[in-house]
């Protein structure tokens, strides 16, 4: 194609379509008990009430299905606007539910992207259009204060360069560098990921957590605190190592 | 060029009016065309302090709804004549400001304003929102308390996030610290935070610790701003603080205790 015919073509240009990668929170349902759901997110958003408030969220009922249990797709999505956050997408539900899905606007997600556990369902969902394969997310370099109030989510690790203030947040998908005073809270591993690890040059967090096992600053003993620290999983056990 | 600073703290009763106008007076004194605007619409006292109260025609809002021009409502001060307030409105609501409208009354005054200082109302909700937006330079007021220093970082993570400059993706807003009411004698009772201790929490540039002083007082009572009081400690801390902001190498003073007579005569440290 020649430069003119090129410019011809875009003369009036007000839209554009774009491909583009962005991660999500999953909500993974094993169990259909509505109270029960209910109760165990209200618990999960309480560690990070500012990273889930009014944050997307794509519903997986794979393991649900997999489990040969069922679930009222109006009200699970009623319970979880209810809960500030908003559904925009379900993954590995039947037919039947995937089309209530639909019904209230919410679309169907293939699955076959997501861990290899998951490939071989016979409920799934038709898959409306190829992923674009997975890139690795790179490192979000933070170089000024995390000031309380503020939220910053990485969706690879993330490093930050200076302080974070009590009543900030800090949340990775993969790991996080603290070189300053970590005084806020810190959620490395928020998608799951048991091998994150939080690192930092001087440890007053008022919570540390990773892949969900936390610990609260009452639970920080003496002899971590104000130390250069790794924190690590071992057995759904946080460990606190200095360094 | 001209430059917005907004004086503000998130906390309330810091020293935000206090530090507007001795500041404002102190940027006019040294030959710069200043500009103060008092954005706490309903609970008006910046012309209280300027003691401008009796002059007061038109306010911020009135301008704003295009009820009086600019010229009509600045109020040129009575001890220099490079000083100009604008008062808030006693009678509106908060929601009669609005960002458009504030945009515009910045824009005209960065016409023929060196210096145009916002004293923002406290908390972080739309008066303080507005008062920062705009801002080139913020000057965080502290007090030395855990409750303060906590809300000036929640002012500062606003400041970074949510300015024009923020939104934008400009050259942030330059913050610096003010640490007020500061008493080196209840610092070392351990009643108070220290400055180390707060310069460690907000890690923020010190232009200057204004000390706790009966001077703030009487200068509010007597309408005006405590810079004029040359001679007292709360003044000299202002004059310090402006002297810096231009650029001048002042070293601190008014964060160790005063030394006794007994102090005077032996020295020591
Ligand atoms: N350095 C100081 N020494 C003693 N008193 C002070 C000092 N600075 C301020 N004050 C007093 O503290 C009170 C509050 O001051 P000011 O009105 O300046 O605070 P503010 O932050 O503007 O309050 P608001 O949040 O209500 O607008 C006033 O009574 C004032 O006289
Ligand atoms: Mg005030």
């Amino acid at each position: 194609m020649s430069l003119d015919s090129q410019q011809n073509a875009h003369h009036s240009q007000i839209l554009e379509f774009k491909s583009s990668t962005f991660s999500v929170p999953v909500l993974v349902l094993v169990g259909n008990d509505v109270i029960a759901i209910e109760q165990q997110l209200q618990e999960k958003i309480h560690l990070a009430p500012e990273f889930f408030k009014n944050s997307p969220l794509l519903l997986d009922l794979q393991e649900l299905n997999k489990n040969a249990l069922d679930i009222d797709i109006t009200g699970l999505t009623r319970l979880i606007r209810k809960l500030d956050l908003l559904p925009i997408g379900i993954r590995g539900g039947t037919k039947k539910q995937t089309q209530h899905a639909l019904d209230l606007g919410i679309p169907a997600h293939s699955s076959h992207n997501v861990t290899a556990s998951s490939v071989s369902q016979a409920q799934q969902a038709p898959d409306p259009a190829p992923v674009a394969p997975a890139i690795a997310p790179a490192t979000l370099m933070i170089t000024h204060p995390v000031r309380s109030g503020q939220r910053i989510y990485a969706s690879g690790d993330l490093v930050i360069l200076a302080q974070v203030s009590a009543g900030a947040e800090i949340l990775a998908e993969g790991n996080i560098h603290v070189y300053g005073s970590l005084r806020g809270r810190a959620l490395a591993g928020v998608q799951g990921n048991t091998e994150a690890r939080i690192f930092c040059s001087d440890l007053q967090a008022e919570l540390i957590s990773i892949a969900g096992n936390y610990k609260i600053s009452e639970d920080l003993n003496g002899a971590v605190l104000h130390q250069p620290v790794q924190i690590y999983l071992q057995d759904h056990t946080l460990v606190i190592k200095d360094i | 060029m001209a430059r917005v600073i907004v004086v503000t703290s998130g906390k309330g009763g810091v020293g935000k009016t206090t530090t507007s106008a001795a500041i404002a007076m102190g940027l006019a004194k040294k030959g710069h065309k200043t500009a103060v605007i008092d954005f706490d619409v309903g609970l008006r006292n910046l012309d209280l302090i300027m003691g401008c109260e009796r002059r007061v025609v038109y306010d911020f809002v009135n301008v704003i709804n295009g009820e009086a021009t600019l010229n009509q409502a600045l109020i040129r001060d009575k001890n220099c004549n490079l000083l100009y307030i604008l008062p808030a409105s006693q009678t509106r609501d908060k929601d009669a400001l609005s960002q458009e409208g504030v945009g515009k009354i910045l824009d005209e005054l960065k016409k023929d304003f060196k210096y145009i200082v916002c004293d923002s109302p406290a908390g972080i909700e739309k008066g303080a929102h507005l008062a920062m937006y705009f801002a080139d330079d913020a000057f965080i007021v502290t007090n030395p308390e855990v409750s303060s220093v906590r809300d000036s970082d929640r002012m500062l993570g606003i400041l970074s996030s949510k300015s024009r400059r923020a939104e934008l993706n400009e050259e942030p807003i330059k913050e610096y610290l003010l640490l007020s009411r500061y008493s080196p004698d209840r610092v070392k009772l351990g009643e108070m935070l220290s400055v180390d201790d707060v310069q460690e929490i907000l890690s923020l540039h010190l232009l200057g610790v204004i000390p706790e002083s009966k001077s703030v007082l009487n200068a509010s009572n007597s309408g005006m701003p405590v810079i004029l009081d040359e001679k007292s400690d709360a003044g000299q801390a202002y004059a310090d603080i402006v002297a810096r902001y231009l650029g001048e190498d002042k070293p601190h003073r008014f964060i160790d205790e005063k030394k006794g007579l007994f102090g005077m005569f032996f020295g020591g440290k």
